[in-house]
């Protein structure tokens, strides 16, 4: 651990893992350093997970499983790929992966933005909470999967089952869309749905880099929220 | 979980080195699976020839094997035993009729494995002490293939343990669970296909030597399995002359990619990848589900 100036840096070749995040996690308690530095993560995982202080930690390299998981109030930068996972349950704060996600990024998410430069595969923001994601690339299979809040911007393709049960998060997808799940219907793109769209877009750094009417809407048809007596019959 | 990886080199200058990155792969994916591990190897071979690899035991009595194998192998077989495994090189002609000594004079030999160049190593235990055990570092070839197990559809035993090698010079390690594998292995069976162990990912391999057989290219023969093998699979296939990776559509395993241009890599995660040299700077990515990878060199 070197201390240079105000940046802390961290090599996970020479410091242990544990070490990294004990370091991150005592923040709560006694802020110190506004930036870290992890060198050589070599695709550890849970590296920066679980961070609760407003702090800016750069990866410089690939990560493993769940990167910055549970992440409140911190900006985590990732320059390389993440594994599965990341950002997963974020509460707050910013995630920015600069090359590609695995699957499940953004997961059960609350709040915050995870930004994905490249691609990111499939079940992206399943079960999302309230997060914003934004992806510049593609995302896979049953993405937004249960989505319950938030928005999920892709500006590349959506591959198949998009949306699928999902209850009251915003989908905008440039690209195609391989199918829709269960219950997830294109809207249509009012006006109230474009300057959404662009607020999502300028948080994330976008501002007028895309036109929003280039987007498609998705969200809930809202059909499989309640029980229809009709249906009585098949219980 | 299991751990799988893969190593096919474009540049021949890496060759001498295959070994020892394939060991490092190998055994940083212990977590993923530290009941066996096994690999293949494609290394040097002689178009007249084909090397079987047997599992015989550590103290087996190679010579003997050289002296009564004589009559059926055209002349003394040549003889290499490493730990728990022998490797007999023989006239490719006389590989059936040597197959069938060995089944009839020592039943309790296994052949795990035969081709013109691939050799094939597993053991029960964790990967380092598989790797160290048949010295896996110092092997040369142009690519290979590991396993680190964590055994679910079977048990743990050296059977269970990949590769699985159902024709010359093919492999497969898998990192899944195939739910109709008993029925695919029935009409396998009915193919003609022999199978030595109730393992899923044996019937996966004996599904692509099957369509091989019937003239696919190992790039169709991927193709073609995702319509008939159900379950979850991520596959990383050798042939003589290539290496091929598939995920299920709905890609439950994990899976990711290195590509230089001295090599292409495979890793159930990208730990796996880290000591590979350039890797730093390597395209990076996750193969997409449903689609077949593959690379080939003029044979």
């Amino acid at each position: 651990m070197n201390m240079i100036e105000n940046e802390v840096s961290f090599d996970l070749r020479k410091n242990t893992l544990r070490d990294l995040n004990q370091a991150l996690h005592d923040l709560s308690k006694t802020p110190g350093a506004k930036y870290w530095r992890v060198r050589n993560p070599d695709g550890a995982h849970a590296i920066a997970a679980g961070i609760k202080a407003p702090v800016t930690v750069n990866v410089e390299g690939h990560v493993g499983y769940y990167c910055a998981g549970m992440n409140q109030l911190a900006t985590v930068i990732v320059h390389g790929n993440a594994g599965v996972g990341v950002a997963e349950n974020m509460m707050s704060g910013l995630v920015h992966v600069k090359g590609d996600a695995s699957q499940a990024a953004g997961a059960t998410a609350h709040g915050g933005t995870l930004i994905v430069n490249g691609n990111a595969s499939a079940r992206c923001g399943i079960s999302m909470k309230g997060v914003d994601i934004l992806v510049k690339g593609n995302i896979g299979h049953m993405s937004a999967f249960m989505g319950q809040a938030g928005s999920l911007v892709v500006l590349g393709n959506a591959g198949e089952a998009l949306g699928d049960s999902i209850y009251e998060a915003r989908l905008f997808i440039r690209g195609s869309v391989a199918s829709l799940g269960a219950d997830c219907i294109e809207k249509t793109m009012g006006d109230k749905d474009k300057a959404y769209l662009a607020e999502k877009l300028k948080a994330a750094g976008m501002a007028g880099e895309v036109d929003v009417a280039e987007f498609k809407r998705y969200g809930s048809a809202r059909q499989l929220y309640n029980f229809h007596v009709d249906n009585a019959g098949a219980y | 979980m299991c751990g799988i990886v893969g190593l096919y080199l474009k540049d021949k200058s890496l060759e001498p080195e295959l070994g020892s990155m394939l060991a490092s792969m190998l055994c940083v994916m212990t977590d993923r699976g530290p009941d066996s591990a096994g690999f293949a190897i494609y290394g040097q071979g002689n178009p007249d020839q084909v090397k079987l690899s047997l599992r015989t035991a550590l103290d087996f009595d190679v010579s003997r094997l050289e002296t009564e194998l004589a009559d059926v192998s055209g002349g003394g077989p040549s003889v290499m035993k490493r730990a728990t495994h022998t490797l007999l090189t023989i006239p490719a002609s006389k590989e059936a009729a040597v197959r069938n000594a060995i089944a009839a004079r020592y039943p309790q030999i296994t052949v795990v494995g035969s081709g013109t160049r691939m050799e094939i190593f597993k053991e029960v235990g964790l990967p380092a002490d598989v790797a160290s055990r048949f010295d896996l570092a110092h092997m040369t070839g142009t690519h290979g293939i590991g396993h680190t197990r964590m055994a679910t559809e079977s048990a743990v035993t050296t059977d269970g343990a990949h590769p699985f090698s159902t024709g010359r010079d093919q492999c497969l390690v898998h990192n899944g669970s195939l739910s109709n594998h008993a029925g695919v292995r029935r009409m396998l069976k009915h193919e003609g296909l022999t199978f030595t162990t109730d393992n899923d990912s044996e019937v996966a391999a004996g599904y692509l030597s099957w369509r091989m057989q019937k003239g696919a290219s190992l790039g169709e023969a991927l193709k073609e399995s995702l319509g008939d093998l159900d379950g979850f699979y991520t596959f990383v296939v050798g042939t003589e002359s290539g290496f091929g990776v598939l995920r299920d559509p709905i890609a439950c395993k994990p899976a990711v990619m290195a590509e230089t241009e001295r090599y292409v890599a495979f890793g159930s995660e990208y730990r796996a990848l880290v000591n590979l040299p350039g890797v730093a700077n390597a395209k990076v990515w996750e193969p997409e589900p449903s689609t077949p990878y593959f690379w080939e060199s003029a044979a």
